[in-house]
């Protein structure tokens, strides 16, 4: 049982992580700009997700700040692509990270109760990982326009913030 | 003559400041890229700590089993010590915000 777990937590883990190493090209700007926005809508579906079926209060107070923040970070993202004229691009990271997101939402889809609020939450914490190990080690090196960089940093404290919360709440729910 | 008397004058004020009882202040805690600044504050009871939120995320000053403010982004909120004592705390939406109050009697 337990080593089914950790397999299964294995290859979720493998999976998330593949959409970066695909990007192992350093990413132009208007390309990390369309990566750190869909990653952020992303979280938001699933924070609907979870707001929708979860009925567990604390799964859902998280959802709650995931979905208020990274609206908020995206809009800052959005006035900022605005402001520098830049249009972002999609790329294949981004269709990576957004299949890879379909298919844990599907998997998510199917799941009730204890079962559904485990799963969401240990998938946050992963999430949150892959994407703030992204950031650490290719977005924001590879961001050329200051303004960018700057607010991918800022956002990296966010999401860092998130991956400890996401941590707190997944050891209250064992 | 004159001399004595501004002595006397600067005596007078001297004391008026040893016998006026410290007038609580209020302390701004400015939030900026989720950090508190200044990390650590020295008060005492009485006084008002002012959160001031520059960042477009809603954050929290919370002590763990004690009191927590909700700092909505963009805005400030404050509050009043009525207990002595160093108390850390930190933002219940991003716990890597980190800050400590030392309040004197």
């Amino acid at each position: 049982m337990f080593t089914r777990y950790t397999t299964g937590l294995a290859a979720l883990l493998f999976v998330s992580a593949a959409p970066f190493a695909q990007a192992a090209d350093k990413p132009t700007d208007p390309q990390i700009a369309h990566i750190a926005y869909t990653a952020g809508v992303l979280d938001v579906e699933a924070a609907k997700l979870a707001i929708k079926t979860s009925k567990n209060k604390e799964v859902v107070a998280f959802a709650k700040d995931m979905e208020r923040d990274h609206e908020a970070v995206n809009k800052q993202a959005l006035d900022l692509v605005k402001k520098l004229k830049v249009k972002p691009e999609d790329n294949a990271t981004s269709q990576a990270l957004s299949k890879a997101a379909e298919e844990e939402r599907a998997k998510l889809a199917k799941l009730k109760g204890a079962a559904f609020d485990k799963a969401y939450i240990e998938n946050e914490v992963a999430y949150h990982k892959q994407v703030n190990g992204a950031l650490e080690t290719l977005l924001i090196p590879s961001a050329s326009n200051a303004e960018l960089k700057s607010l991918l940093e800022t956002g990296l404290k966010i999401f860092q913030g998130h991956e400890q919360h996401a941590e707190h709440v997944a050891g209250m729910l064992k | 003559m004159k001399a004595g008397a501004l002595i006397r004058l600067s005596w007078l004020a001297a004391l008026a400041l040893t016998v006026a009882p410290a007038a609580a202040a209020t302390i701004e805690v400015t939030i900026d890229k989720l950090v508190f600044s200044p990390a650590t504050v020295d008060a005492k009871i009485g006084d008002t700590i002012e959160w001031v939120n520059k960042d477009v995320i809603a954050h929290t000053a919370t002590v763990k089993g004690g009191w927590e403010v909700m700092i909505a982004p963009k805005k400030s909120a404050s509050l009043t010590l009525k207990a002595a004592g160093a108390v850390n705390y930190f933002c219940r939406f991003h716990p890597n915000m980190k800050g400590r109050l030392v309040v004197a009697p």
